[in-house]
């Protein structure tokens, strides 16, 4: 018998728009000891599926409107809310996405272990924290013993992660969900943290259902894959099926939009637009400390036309380099030239001149731009600045770049809110050209998107960079999209290169360990090869 | 439909965007509508009042005394025989005006110095906030008592004497929302594309954090009104004949067991007063609110 099977879940959603059918009668079943994968992009129901059966959507708004949820025979959705409480935490566990608002903030990480241990096992206090401190062993966590009376900020992102996953083992569970536990984490913490999943669900023989919008991510360590669209299964069976026979054509969409196969580089000659030396960005940190060396003793050029790839994991520099190039950061010592000139030493009306020649497109769509500005505003505001169009004509440059990154034109009264990722980042793209620089930093444009949104932006950029001629510096720790995308790629750790060259270079012959480990950290990398 | 947008975003969209859709949604809340004609009603009247007004305010008609309202008199008469309608209106004049001209000095202060000193941080920012805690830790009534012995008592300095009291607080919320927006990266962004600070204040930041600032004048008013109260039963504001709704009510208060229409008359119209103006500003603040509505 299944551990868990579910059939015919139908879940809707009843606003004052309408109701909109979220689950549309899918059909699933999850075994003991095996990891099944529910892959879908934003919408597709796959979180709501999850999170219904446990009644952990607020009702209303949401309904559910039939099938049934059998873990082990028990039906889930007839249950009342204290049955299901028992179960939840008990016989099923959830990790969520973000480690972060998921813990208590004042809590110890010790005190929040125990909870569930003191609330659903009748258990001393003694015991509880001998089995707290058991399990945090077992997730990674160093040094348990003195970890146990920290708080959630004091661990990293990974960490917490960590954390959270002792939690959710603590009462045993015998199904463990997970929704995009490492959507939020590096790549190369996302490859440990899947690797401890796999472990830890082949050890303790539980069922784990694996939420996650990326077919790339589970490729290593899902036994049965479902795919999800619209609220409905499209296809389901065996990985190794879903992998190298998918019919459906959206799973095959899916599997296109995993980013593969390396750029050629750029030929013919090269003469560097951007020539970085020595660069030091330093941040104070008080008087008495060290200040934080985000970006210590770099130096490179990128060249006309070219995109410059710049990898590494959170705090090794990338993000801050970018910035500094665009003077968004106070720059400690060195020099960025730009076509011949200092941009360190600008002021004033020499700045604003060149800060029409070089932009940024952002990591998140959803806070670069300003929610009470509409598309209109937002893309006439830097076509105004500069000169680029005078009052009379606005509207139709705006209109035209609308037109390049590919928005409806009839969206153009409209606010950020009304629009997807996808979309807003196509309103920030055109932002940034709109002022038509030679040179654009793209810090990780695509990485708070849904995997085939990014190949649809990921193309668009492509498309629009030799559109516009764009000399790009596009930042991301994902070593796939950048390999893709970019003529060289530099390794950054700990605010230095350590590594630079071709994509086929780096990625069939890594000199460095740590490029090494970052190659070994993309998730299914069998499937770019 | 899509030719039809073209030609559409000519000429309305030129200006702010943000204003006008807040205009359109403003429209449909009918309790921000009725708060809003209510308040031009009140000002109107209180210009014109030296002409429409029944009664003169100083003269006195001792055998009157006080009388309940009567066809003569709609709102009845104080214990001086003075007609009480007469009375509210000339008060409605100074306590409008100190509400709104107090109100207006304490927001315009308060918010440009809240948000530069969000904006720039630093140093700046901790200059500029110690003086507003400097300005905090003086004694109010000292301050305003000293105002009013060095230039003598005078209606526009006691505007001005409160107004400087309550913009303190409007630049503490100020800069807390700026500084919250200022990490947002739509302001890197702004930076980016090379706008000046200025810009960067006005169309970046106070948008966005005009929500508290609303509901927090819309307290203010009120507020405001009964300090001048306060300051003229002092001795420090107004004087008599001359009235305002504050000093009326206090005086009603007094009798209120003997002519209770001296307190229930004044009290309405500050009442509502105050209604309107909360209506109308959590229909601005919605307004605003470009997440609100999807109309």
């Amino acid at each position: 018998m299944a551990l868990l099977e579910v059939n015919n879940l139908q879940v809707s959603f009843v606003t004052r728009m309408g109701t909109n059918r979220a689950v549309d009668g899918i059909s699933f079943s999850v075994e003991t000891g095996k990891i099944t994968a529910i892959i879908g992009e934003s919408g597709s129901g796959k979180s709501v599926a999850c999170y219904s059966m446990l009644g952990l959507i607020p009702q209303p708004p949401g309904r559910i409107d039939g099938g049934e949820a059998l873990f082990e025979g028990r039906d889930l959705l007839q249950m009342s809310e204290a049955q299901l409480r028992e179960i939840r935490g008990r016989d099923v566990a959830m990790i969520f996405q973000d480690p972060m608002t998921c813990l208590n903030p004042y809590m110890t990480i010790g005190k929040q272990l125990m909870e569930p241990l003191l609330y659903h096992k009748h258990v001393s206090k003694e015991q509880a924290k001998n089995r707290a401190l058991e399990l945090l062993e077992e997730v990674g966590i160093r040094d348990p013993e003195s970890t146990f009376e920290n708080f959630p900020h004091q661990f990293s992102g990974g960490m917490r992660q960590r954390v959270m996953i002792a939690m959710a083992l603590i009462n045993e569970p015998k199904l463990l969900i997970a929704d995009e536990p490492t959507t939020a984490l590096d790549v190369t913490i996302q490859a440990q943290i899947l690797k401890l999943i796999a472990d830890l669900q082949t050890k303790r023989d539980i069922g784990v259902i694996f939420i996650s919008h990326d077919l790339a991510v589970v490729a290593d360590i899902a036994d049965q894959i479902i795919v999800m669209q619209q609220g409905k299964v499209v296809e389901g069976g065996d990985s190794q099926h879903i992998f190298h026979n998918a019919e459906h054509p959206y799973t095959r969409k899916l599997l296109a939009a995993i980013p593969a196969g390396s750029k050629t580089p750029m030929a013919g000659e090269t003469r560097p637009l951007i020539q970085v030396r020595e660069l030091c960005t330093w941040f104070e940190q008080g008087r008495h400390k060290e200040p934080v060396k985000a970006v210590n003793d770099v130096s490179f050029d990128i060249n006309r036309g070219e995109v410059l790839g710049l990898v590494g994991e959170s705090g090794s520099g990338k993000s801050t380099i970018g910035r500094s190039i665009l003077r968004l950061v106070h720059v400690t010592s060195g020099s960025v030239t730009f076509d011949g000139t200092d941009v360190t030493r600008l002021e004033g009306g020499d700045l604003k001149n060149f800060r029409s020649r070089m932009q940024m497109i952002f990591q998140d769509p959803f806070a670069s731009l300003n929610p009470r500005m509409t598309v209109f505003d937002t893309l006439a505001e830097p076509l105004l600045l500069h000169g680029i169009e005078n009052r009379k004509t606005v509207a139709s440059g705006v209109l035209k770049l609308m037109d390049d990154v590919g928005l409806a034109r009839n969206f153009v009264r409209k606010y950020p809110h009304e629009f997807s990722g996808g979309q807003r980042q196509r309103i920030a793209i055109g932002r940034a050209l709109a002022t038509h620089p030679e040179f654009v930093v793209a810090d990780e444009p695509v990485s708070a998107l849904d995997v085939t949104i990014q190949a649809q932006i990921l193309d668009l950029m492509q498309g629009l960079s030799r559109e516009y001629g764009l000399t790009m510096l596009f930042v991301s720790h994902d070593l796939a999209v950048v390999r893709h995308l970019a003529d060289r790629i530099l390794v950054l750790y700990k605010g230095e290169v350590v590594e630079q060259g071709t994509g086929d270079d780096l990625f069939e012959r890594p000199q460095q360990e740590y490029t090494r480990q970052l190659l070994q950290s993309i998730p299914g990398r069998a499937l770019i090869a | 439909m899509t030719t039809e947008v073209i030609t559409d975003i000519t000429e309305a969209e030129q200006g702010s965007s943000l204003w006008h859709d807040a205009w359109l949604r403003l429209r449909k809340n009918k309790l921000a509508l009725f708060g809003g004609i209510t308040l031009i009603l009140f000002v109107i009247i209180a210009i014109l009042t030296p002409w429409i007004a029944p009664y003169s305010y100083e003269t006195q008609n001792l055998d009157l005394g006080a009388t309940p309202p009567s066809a003569a008199h709609w709102l009845g008469t104080d214990i001086f025989g003075r007609d009480l309608l007469t009375q509210i209106m000339y008060g409605g004049r100074i306590s409008l005006a100190v509400g709104f001209v107090a109100t207006s000095v304490a927001l315009i202060i308060g918010i440009s110095w809240g948000a530069v000193a969000g904006y720039v941080g630093g140093r700046v920012d901790a200059a500029m906030m110690r003086f507003v805690d400097i300005l905090y830790a003086l004694p109010f009534m000292i301050f305003i008592v000293l105002l009013m012995v060095v230039f003598g008592r005078n209606i526009l300095l006691l505007f001005l004497a409160i107004g400087a009291v309550e913009w303190l607080t409007m630049a503490r919320i100020m800069r807390s929302q700026v500084q919250q927006l200022r990490q947002q990266e739509f302001v890197e962004a702004a930076i980016s594309l090379g706008l000046p600070p200025s810009t960067i204040i006005r169309r970046h930041l106070i948008p966005n954090a005009l929500g508290p600032i609303i509901v927090y004048t819309t307290l203010t008013i009120p507020s405001v009104m009964l300090l001048e109260a306060f300051l003229s039963f002092l001795g420090l504001g107004i004087q008599p004949p001359q009235t305002s709704w504050g000093l009326l009510i206090s005086y009603g208060a007094e009798t209120m067991e003997e002519f209770p229409w001296l307190l229930i008359f004044p009290g309405l119209a500050l009442t509502l007063t105050l209604f309107s103006l909360n209506f109308l500003g959590d229909g601005l603040r919605d307004a605003l609110d470009v997440r609100r509505s999807k109309d």
